[in-house]
């Protein structure tokens, strides 16, 4: 079953511990199973975003890097 | 005395409710240690922990409204308040502050790097509901009243109740 992104985040520029601080916020308005994507700069989101997902139960479905550009996609888990 | 053996019955053993918590004591209320300790809560809260910072001794002073310059009663709370302003804006470094030169390169570097200050960090705090709780004795002691601190704290405690909500937790002492 492939699910649809269905929010987009931006967070290029942005410090520890403001990418994992406004992506958990903005996925508590997805319903289980959605899809957010994230594009971050901050090459320490690579590590926490992998410890947020396993601390919380949110999978990482995509994590990839191009051009100091890091994307990662998360599902809302389910309840 | 006797013992008699009964069937046991099933019954559906409770799920423990342990609970994710994080409490971080935060007793200094320098930049360089309050910046670290509003990082940790913000991201606690974001982890899904029900977080909780205890504010105690120094760590009580970035409380203090930025507007507000003398408190306490006595001749000696009020030193203590021209001495150590208050404020999450007037906060110094543990070193290098150089009579506060060093907090604003600081600051400065803060924001070319997009890092949010604690002022910033504070408000993300009480957005995502971290609890920020006031050790009433240091209040009492340093003459700090109620009005004194910014909004959306939660009641003053003690000891007692700082060391119940911690326990089962994570807890830090910065």
């Amino acid at each position: 079953m492939n699910a649809a992104v269905v929010m987009r985040l931006d967070l290029k520029g942005l410090s520890c511990p403001l990418p994992i601080v406004k992506t958990a916020k903005a996925m508590k308005t997805l319903a289980p199973g959605e899809l957010v994507e994230v594009v971050a700069t901050d090459p320490g989101s690579v590590p926490d975003f992998k410890a947020w997902s396993q601390a919380t139960g949110n999978p990482l479905v995509e994590s990839d890097a191009q051009d100091g550009v890091y994307r990662f996609v998360l599902k809302k888990k389910e309840m | 005395m006797s013992v008699e053996m009964l069937e046991r019955t099933d019954v559906a053993a409770p799920k423990p409710q342990v609970q994710d918590k994080l409490t971080i004591f935060a007793w200094s209320g320098e930049l360089d240690k309050i910046w670290p300790t509003l990082i940790l809560a913000t991201t606690g809260a974001a982890m899904g922990k029900e977080t909780t910072i205890f504010f105690t001794f120094w760590g009580l002073f970035p409380l203090v409204k930025n507007d507000v310059r003398i408190t306490g009663e006595n001749w000696m709370q009020k030193m203590l308040s021209m001495m150590n302003r208050g404020g999450d804006e007037h906060l110094k470094l543990t070193k290098m502050n150089f009579i506060g030169a060093g907090p604003a390169m600081m600051g400065h570097l803060a924001r070319e790097h997009h890092v949010a200050s604690p002022h910033e960090l504070m408000e993300i705090a009480k957005d995502l509901g971290v609890h920020l709780v006031p050790c009433q004795m240091t209040m009492d002691l340093m003459g700090l009243k109620k009005e004194d601190l910014i909004d959306g704290l939660e009641e003053p405690a003690g000891a007692t109740k700082a060391l119940a909500d911690a326990q089962g937790g994570m807890t830090l002492f910065i």
